[in-house]
C-alpha cells in the first residue's frame, strides 16, 4: 500500500508499515547474493530430484574399456570414472545422497532440538540442568571428531550416518532454543498473557514458539552446509554410503588414486559439495539478514 | 574472581566424567563382538572366553566402566588389538603430529584471519572488504578434504614442488616444513573463514560504539584509537581462537587421511577400520580432556583480560 502523497513539489511516497513476514520477503527480493544463491540451489535440488530421468546412463554400470575419460569425452560430457562409470549420471544421482545425508540430521536436529530446548528454557529448574549438561557432555567432542567417532564404532552405512550427524546437530540447536526461550520468556508480555488468564498450552503455542522458532530456524539453516560436508566426509573416509551407490564423497574418495591420469574428473565430486554448500550458506546468511536476527 | 575460577573448575568434572561414559559407550556400541572380531577364523569358544577374560569383557558393564576409568586415571590406556602396543605410546606419539599441525595452521589461520577482518572492519564497504567476506565464505563452506586433494593436484602432480604424502623419516627442518605445508593450508581453511568473519564483526561492534567516536572526536590518533578496538574486541576473539584451535586438533582426520600425516586422525582412522577398540577409545578420549581444559583454559583467560565476566 503505497500512496504519493504531494509535499511542496517533490511526491513523496509513504509506505504503509509491512507485516513482519511482508517485509523479509521483501528484503530477500532485493538481495541478490541470496537470490543467485537460491537460483543454484533449486537447479541442484531439481536435478538430484529428477537424476532418473535426466541421468543418460545407469550410474553403477561401468565398461573397463573406457576408464576415466576425459571432461568433454563423446558420449560421457563429464568424463567416466576409474570404473568407467558415466559421471555425469554418478554426479546426477550422487547428488541424492548427499543431499539425504545431509539435509536429514539438520531435519531431525531442527524438531528434536527445538522440542528439547524450549521445553529446558520454558520449565527452567531440574528440568533445565538435567537436558543442558547432558547437552554440554557433547560439546566436549569437537563436531567432526564427534561424528567419526560414532559411525566408526557403529560401522558404515546411510543409517548410522544419519544417526552421528543427528546427535552432532541436536545439542548446538538445543542450546540456540533454550537461550531463545529463556529471553522470550522473561519478556514482560507473556506476563501480561498469564495474567490475563492464558493456559500454559496457549501461552507456549502463541506467544513462545511464535517468536523463538525464527532463530532456531535460522540457526538450523546455517548448519545444513556444515552437515553436507560431515556427510560427504564421513563417506569419504568410508564410512558413509557403501559402494556401488554414487555419493559425493565416496566418489571422491574411489577417484583420489586416479589424480595422476587425469586430474580434473577426479575434483568434479568435490567441487559439487563445495558449491552446494557454499550455495546453503550464502541462503542462510540472506535468510538471517532478511530476517534480522543477530548471531 | 577466585569463586568464579573455583566454580568453572568444578564444573568442568562432570562435562569430564560424562565425556569419559560416552567414550566408554562406544564400545558397546559398536554391533558384534569386539573380540570375535579380531581373533583368527579358527579360534575355539573356549579361546574366545578366555581372551574375553583377559581384556574384561565378561563382567557387568557399571564394573568395566569403573575399572577401565581407574586403569585411565592411572595413564594406562589398554593394549591396542592389533599391534598388542600400549595404545599410551601410540596416542602419545600421535598426538604430538597432530599438535605440530594444528598449531602451525592455527598460525597461518589466525594470523591471515584476524588482519583480514581488522582490515575489513576497518575499511568497511570497500575491496578489503569484499574480499574479505568473500574468503569467509569460501572458508567456511569449502570441504577441507576436497581441497586438500586439489593442493596435492596443483602443487605435487602438476607443478611437482611439494610432497603429497605424509612426513619424512628424520628429514632436516626444509624437507619437514615441505611436508607440512599443503597439509597446513587445507587445514587452516576453515578457521581461517571463521576468525575472519569474527574478527571484522567484533571489530565493527566495538567501532559503532560511543567511546570510540568519543576518542576519534577528541583527536586520537588512527593508531591509537586501533589499540583500543582491538583490546576491547580481544575477549570475543579469544574465545574463538580457543575453540578453533581445539577444532583443528581434533578435526583434522580428514586432512590427516588425504594426506597420511601420522597424526591422532590418521590412527583413529587406521583403527576405525581394523576395528581396534582401544585405540578408538584412546584417541578420542585423549582428545576430548584436551578439548574441555582447553575451553577451561580460554574460560579463566577470559576472566583474567576482562573481570566483568566473573561479575555476571
Amino acid at each position: 500500500m503505497a500512496a504519493t502523497v504531494a509535499l511542496g513539489e517533490v511526491p513523496v511516497v509513504v509506505a504503509a508499515p509491512m507485516s513482519y513476514w511482508r517485509t523479509v520477503r521483501w528484503r530477500l527480493a532485493r538481495d541478490r547474493a541470496t537470490l543467485l544463491a537460491g537460483g543454484v540451489l533449486a537447479l541442484i535440488v531439481l536435478s538430484a530430484l529428477l537424476a532418473p530421468w535426466l541421468a543418460p546412463y545407469d550410474p553403477t554400470a561401468g565398461s573397463i574399456r573406457l576408464r576415466l575419460a576425459p571432461v568433454g569425452a563423446p558420449g560421457h560430457v563429464l568424463g567416466t570414472d576409474e570404473q568407467g562409470r558415466d559421471m555425469l549420471s554418478r554426479l546426477l544421482w550422487g547428488g541424492r545422497m548427499t543431499l539425504v545425508a545431509g539435509l536429514t540430521p539438520v531435519l531431525v536436529a531442527f524438531v528434536l532440538g527445538a522440542g528439547l530446548g524450549v521445553l529446558a528454557g520454558y520449565l527452567g529448574g531440574i528440568a533445565n540442568t538435567l537436558i543442558m549438561r547432558t547437552m554440554d557432555v557433547f560439546y566436549a567432542f569437537p563436531s567432526v571428531l564427534l561424528a567419526i567417532a560414532i559411525s566408526g564404532a557403529l560401522g558404515p552405512g546411510l543409517a548410522n550416518t544419519l544417526l552421528s550427524l543427528s546427535i552432532v546437530f541436536v545439542p548446538r540447536v538445543v542450546r540456540v532454543a533454550e537461550s531463545a526461550t529463556v529471553q522470550v520468556k522473561s519478556l514482560e508480555y507473556i506476563a501480561a498473557a498469564r495474567a490475563s488468564g492464558a493456559g500454559v498450552r496457549a501461552i507456549v503455542r502463541h506467544h513462545l514458539l511464535a517468536n523463538v522458532l525464527g532463530p532456531i530456524l535460522v540457526f538450523s539453516s546455517t548448519q545444513v552446509s556444515l552437515s553436507i560436508i560431515l556427510a560427504a566426509g564421513l563417506s569419504f573416509l568410508g564410512l558413509g554410503v557403501t559402494p556401488p551407490a554414487a555419493e559425493w564423497g565416496l566418489m571422491l574418495n574411489t577417484l583420489r588414486q586416479s589424480i595422476y591420469v587425469n586430474a580434473l574428473v577426479p575434483a568434479l565430486p568435490g567441487l559439487a559439495i563445495f558449491v552446494t554448500s557454499m550455495a546453503f550458506n550464502l541462503l542462510s546468511d540472506g535468510l538471517r539478514d532478511a530476517m534480522e536476527i543477530r548471531g | 574472581m577466585w569463586v568464579y575460577v573455583g566454580r568453572r573448575l568444578l564444573l568442568a568434572i562432570p562435562t569430564l566424567l560424562g565425556t569419559s561414559i560416552i567414550v566408554f559407550a562406544m564400545v558397546h556400541l559398536a554391533p558384534g563382538d569386539p573380540i570375535a572380531a579380531v581373533m583368527p577364523a579358527e579360534s575355539s569358544q573356549a579361546e574366545i572366553e578366555a581372551t574375553k577374560r583377559a581384556y574384561g569383557f565378561d563382567r557387568p558393564l557399571p564394573v568395566q566402566y569403573l575399572v577401565w576409568l581407574g586403569r585411565v586415571a592411572r595413564g594406562d590406556l589398554g593394549k591396542s588389538i592389533a599391534t598388542r602396543r600400549p595404545v599410551v605410546l601410540d596416542v602419545r606419539d600421535a598426538f604430538a603430529n597432530s599438535l605440530v599441525l594444528a598449531l602451525s595452521s592455527s598460525l597461518v589461520a589466525f594470523g591471515l584471519g584476524g588482519v583480514l577482518g581488522l582490515l575489513a572492519a576497518f575499511r568497511q564497504g570497500r575491496v578489503v572488504d569484499k574480499l574479505a567476506s568473500a574468503i569467509a565464505v569460501v572458508g567456511v563452506s569449502v570441504p577441507h578434504y576436497w581441497a586438500g586433494i586439489i593442493l596435492i593436484i596443483v602443487f605435487s602432480v602438476q607443478l611437482n614442488w611439494l610432497p603429497a604424502m605424509g612426513s619424512a623419516n628424520d628429514p632436516g627442518f626444509v624437507e619437514y616444513l615441505r611436508h607440512i605445508a599443503l597439509p597446513t593450508v587445507a587445514l587452516a581453511l576453515i578457521p581461517l573463514g571463521v576468525i575472519t568473519r569474527v574478527v571484522r564483526s567484533a571489530a565493527l561492534d566495538i567501532l559503532n560504539q560511543e567511546f570510540v567516536v568519543a576518542l576519534r572526536a577528541k583527536g586520537l590518533a588512527a593508531r591509537r584509537v586501533f589499540t583500543h578496538v582491538v583490546k576491547n574486541a580481544a575477549p570475543q576473539i579469544l574465545t574463538v581462537l580457543g575453540l578453533q584451535f581445539g577444532f583443528q586438533l581434533g578435526g583434522s582426520v580428514l586432512v590427516e587421511a588425504v594426506f597420511s600425516w601420522p597424526g591422532t586422525g590418521y590412527l583413529l582412522n587406521l583403527a576405525i577400520f581394523q576395528r581396534d577398540i582401544p585405540v578408538l577409545q584412546g584417541v578420542i578420549l585423549v582428545l576430548a580432556t584436551f578439548f574441555v581444559l582447553l575451553n577451561l583454559a580460554v574460560d579463566l583467560a577470559q576472566t583474567v583480560i576482562d573481570p566483568r565476566i566473573a561479575r555476571q
